[in-house]
């Protein structure tokens, strides 16, 4: 019989947080999909070095709603990481709550980024810049949308009693990934908005 | 513990996992067939997540794109033959060649080693399937259909026609306004989600789902192999696919990424695409090189030495591997201290190849060699991987690859690499697994013939390509002048690629003949030492009706070897049969961590399979609407796949449980 292997240990049945697949898988995941993006900032940066125009086109960008914006969509991650917390400590009101309110900013933060677009002046085709600025915080939208696809689903499984404190893997692996698309914000938001004030 | 068989599944929350013997026979194991078998007909052929399954799909269908890149390399072959050909015109030829690098690098290389792993993994680790059975499935479908794609316009003369590597600004619309390249970049996005995918699964396996006792070091090195070509992949297919996404948005929307006109940057599609086309390289010959590292051994008759050495240099080959792209751009006008940079890490890889060839040569040299027709293969790649290797390091020095760049050697170089690394260990691996496949002993007499014909053909082919490229000719070209002194090193390249050719046709008439009438294999007839070797021939399909505990690197070799600690347990072990089951273990100890509840077969895999390859068909053509809606379906495919359901105990029981009152 193999060493010492203690074979009488009570174990862990299905989806169970941390052991299960879908943790490992969406890890996996997000290590794709952060090389994804990059990949994505490293296309600005390298193009941005070799331009020989005015960059941005536009002059410096406003700091003012893109930054509330981003608060804005750091604070829908800690509501979605209370919502964990609640159903861990069997608050399943309050979870419900949290996520609706997670969902909500999230969507606040989707309203402001479509209303920042319709004011430019400039769109994809009208020169480099603009292919790269449409291209990465569309790139950035689409997984936004996909979060709260995402965040929608767990909002009506939790409001359908799938979860407790003893099975809730779901909404720690979506949970996962939404503050994936949320960090990885602050990547996009520091390279498009923050960097061209270094140069 | 055989009453918990008969009652229906159970849905407690923990279990101590029960300890027993199901010998074949048994009620137990006629339990376990029950849960795990398909459905028999076409319903089990659309619907089955079994990995042995899918990793047989892979291979046939990599194998068939061999044989249609094969074929594309032989009509150029016979182009070539004699100066002043007409047979081709130019742009038949850039089309043949270009989809000539597309299937084999893209559509068989990595898919072909995909398939061994995905039916050899779950079988030499000592799980019941993969750590996700309905994402390998999707990764399959998704190859196939992405494959499909990718051949579309072929019939109707609109092949990709820019090379396997697609530069702009020829791939760009100035040059090339039909719909070839939006069919490549369409087709290679579609193909990096099944192989992303496939990587993922093959990361979270390895971690997870191991038999209780099989630590990290005691994984065969085709574990090692294909984790570290996944890892490289989860890394590096993101590069190309953003690099055919923006390409096609260029082409399509009118962005300027690569236009120069508008401040866009050719080199930045050579940057992005050799970025991940380097890692690639490597990522289609180490699952090749853990072939052999696990088959060679067999046939000497003893462990592969230098265990660790091999499997820390797989890592560090793929780790350096990622800081040598730019020994593509050498002549692309790039600063001389970046030059001398990649040169140097380029050469510095080496090292790692080279102990894992030392590894061999040691392993034949201190064992009792078998000279039967695997062996002859895997030896016949220590060959070609010198040869391949000795040339890669020529081109690795700067002034030399100014020397030989676009030239016939480095066309030389490139197969001998990516057949002698890949085609011999695989068509090799054939000949060793074969009876584990199907059950039955393939010819040996027909498979020596094999081996030579296509081992004097491969190197009559390709040996005097050496000689054309320093000759000075060109590569890409549909045909030369007969001046030019190139006339009688081609003729032989085309003479060899057909006697090649003959041996791939010898090879395939014996899998034809020995699937019917091979002699009946039994469970291990090499005498193999690892996990796979342990069960029937062909396996059940539940692999393992109990999951073993393992004790040391060679399960089955323990008797004579005595690498001390213990003996391995494959008789009794845990029985796991409360619907579909298996075991969940440390990353790094394989200490038993979780009873993983495994999905049923399902149609959804192919269903999302479908509709996101019509989504991207959608895309190709423009029609917005129906995108829009396959894109819908999509959504919709994947949420029914995510549904928490309680028979994965994906979400809680509706009877309470006892707390503290644990089943057992």
């Amino acid at each position: 019989m193999a060493e010492a292997m203690q074979q009488d240990k009570p174990l862990p049945v299905g989806s169970e947080g941390k052991r299960s697949g879908g943790w490992w898988g969406v890890l996996a995941l997000i290590v794709t999909e952060g090389s994804l993006f990059g990949y994505l900032l490293f296309t600005y940066f390298y193009l941005a070095s070799q331009t020989e125009q005015h960059w941005p086109p536009e002059g410096l960008p406003a700091l003012a709603v893109p930054g509330m914006n981003t608060l804005i969509l750091l604070s829908s991650s800690v509501f979605v990481w209370a919502c964990e917390r609640c159903i861990k400590y069997r608050q399943l009101r309050w979870s419900l709550a949290s996520m609706a309110l997670a969902f909500i900013l999230g969507v606040c933060f989707v309203v402001i980024q479509l209303n920042e677009w319709s004011k430019k002046t400039y769109d994809m085709t009208s020169d480099l810049y603009g292919s790269l600025y449409f291209t990465i915080t569309g790139f950035h939208l689409l997984h936004v949308v996909v979060g709260l696809i995402i965040l929608l689903m767990l909002l009506l499984w939790i409001a359908l009693g799938y979860f407790d404190d003893r099975r809730y893997a779901a909404v720690t692996i979506g949970g996962l990934y939404w503050h994936f698309v949320d960090v990885v914000w602050l990547f996009v938001f520091t390279t498009l908005y923050l960097s061209p004030y270094l140069y | 513990m055989t009453d918990a068989a008969e009652s229906s599944p159970n849905l407690n929350l923990t279990r101590v996992p029960e300890v027993g013997c199901a010998p074949i026979g048994s009620a137990a194991e006629m339990h376990l067939a029950h849960l795990w078998e398909s459905a028999p007909g076409w319903r089990g052929w659309l619907s089955t997540v079994d990995h042995k399954e899918i990793g047989l799909r892979y291979l046939v269908t990599a194998f068939i794109f061999l044989l249609m890149g094969g074929i594309e390399a032989l009509i150029m072959r016979l182009q070539l033959a004699r100066p002043d050909q007409t047979l081709l015109t130019p742009e038949q030829y850039s089309q043949l060649f270009t989809m000539h690098g597309v299937t084999m690098i893209f559509l068989y290389s990595l898919p072909i080693l995909s398939g061994f792993s995905n039916y050899l993994w779950p079988l030499m680790l000592g799980s019941r399937d993969m750590a996700f059975p309905r994402l390998n499935a999707l990764s399959y479908w998704v190859f196939l259909f992405a494959g499909i794609f990718l051949y579309a316009s072929f019939p109707l003369g609109e092949a990709p026609n820019a090379g396997w590597f697609n530069y702009v600004p020829f791939a760009g619309l100035e040059y090339n306004t039909g719909p070839n390249i939006d069919v490549y970049a369409l087709g290679m996005v579609l193909l990096g989600i099944s192989t992303t995918v496939g990587a993922i699964n093959f990361v979270v396996t390895l971690f997870r789902m191991r038999a209780p006792g099989m630590s990290i070091d005691r994984v065969p090195i085709l574990v090692w192999g294909t984790l570290t070509a996944s890892v490289a992949n989860i890394f590096a297919i993101p590069s190309v696919s953003l690099a055919f996404f923006l390409l096609w948005l260029d082409r399509q929307t009118g962005t300027h990424f690569f236009d120069v006109v508008n401040g866009g940057k050719p080199l930045l599609w050579q940057h992005l695409f050799w970025m991940f086309g380097h890692p690639w390289v490597y990522a289609v010959v180490l699952p090749a090189m853990g072939i052999v590292s696990d088959a060679l051994p067999t046939f000497c008759r003893r462990p592969l030495v230098g265990y660790s050495a091999v499997a820390l240099s797989t890592m560090a080959t793929m780790l350096l591997g990622f800081g040598v792209w730019i020994h593509h751009m050498f002549a692309a006008g790039l600063p001389t201290l970046a030059l001398s940079f990649f040169g140097a890490a380029s050469m510095v890889i080496s090292i790692p190849s080279a102990v894992a060839v030392f590894a061999w040569i040691a392993t034949i040299w201190l064992g009792r060699p078998v000279f039967n027709t695997p062996f002859l293969f895997f030896a016949g790649f220590v060959i070609l991987f010198v040869i391949g290797g000795l040339s890669g390091v020529m081109t690795a020095a700067v002034p030399l690859d100014f020397q030989l760049n676009e030239t016939y050697f480095i066309v030389a170089h490139l197969h001998y690499v990516l057949l002698g690394i890949n085609v011999f260990p695989v068509v090799g691996g054939i000949y060793y697994w074969f009876p584990k496949f199907f059950g039955r002993m393939m010819n040996e007499t027909l498979g020596k013939w094999s081996f030579w014909v296509m081992f004097i053909g491969f190197n009559a082919g390709f040996f005097p390509m050496h000689l054309a490229g320093l000759l000075g000719m060109p590569r890409r070209i549909y045909t030369y002048a007969p001046n030019m002194g190139w006339s009688t090193v081609n003729m032989v390249t085309s003479v060899g690629s057909f006697v090649f050719a003959a041996g791939i046709l010898l090879f395939l008439v014996n899998v034809v003949i020995s699937l019917k009438r091979g002699a009946l294999a039994a469970p291990n007839p090499w005498d193999a030492p690892t996990l796979e070797w342990a069960m029937p021939s062909p396996p059940p399909a539940y692999n393992f009706a109990v999951i073993p505990f393992v004790a040391s690197r060679h399960p089955l070799w323990e008797d004579r070897l005595d690498e001390g600690a213990g003996r391995s347990s494959l008789d009794q072990g845990y029985l796991l049969m409360e619907g579909r089951e298996t075991i969940g273990t440390t990353p790094l100890d394989a200490i038993p961590d979780i009873i993983l509840k495994m999905p049923e077969d399902s149609y959804t895999p192919f269903f999302l399979g479908l509709f996101s390859a019509l989504a991207f068909t959608g895309l190709l053509l423009h029609w917005g609407g129906f995108t829009v809606l396959m894109a819908l379906a999509c959504s919709l495919s994947l949420i029914a796949w995510m549904w928490p359901r309680k028979a994965l105990v994906q979400r809680v029981p509706d009877i309470k449980q006892n707390t503290g009152a644990v089943h057992g």
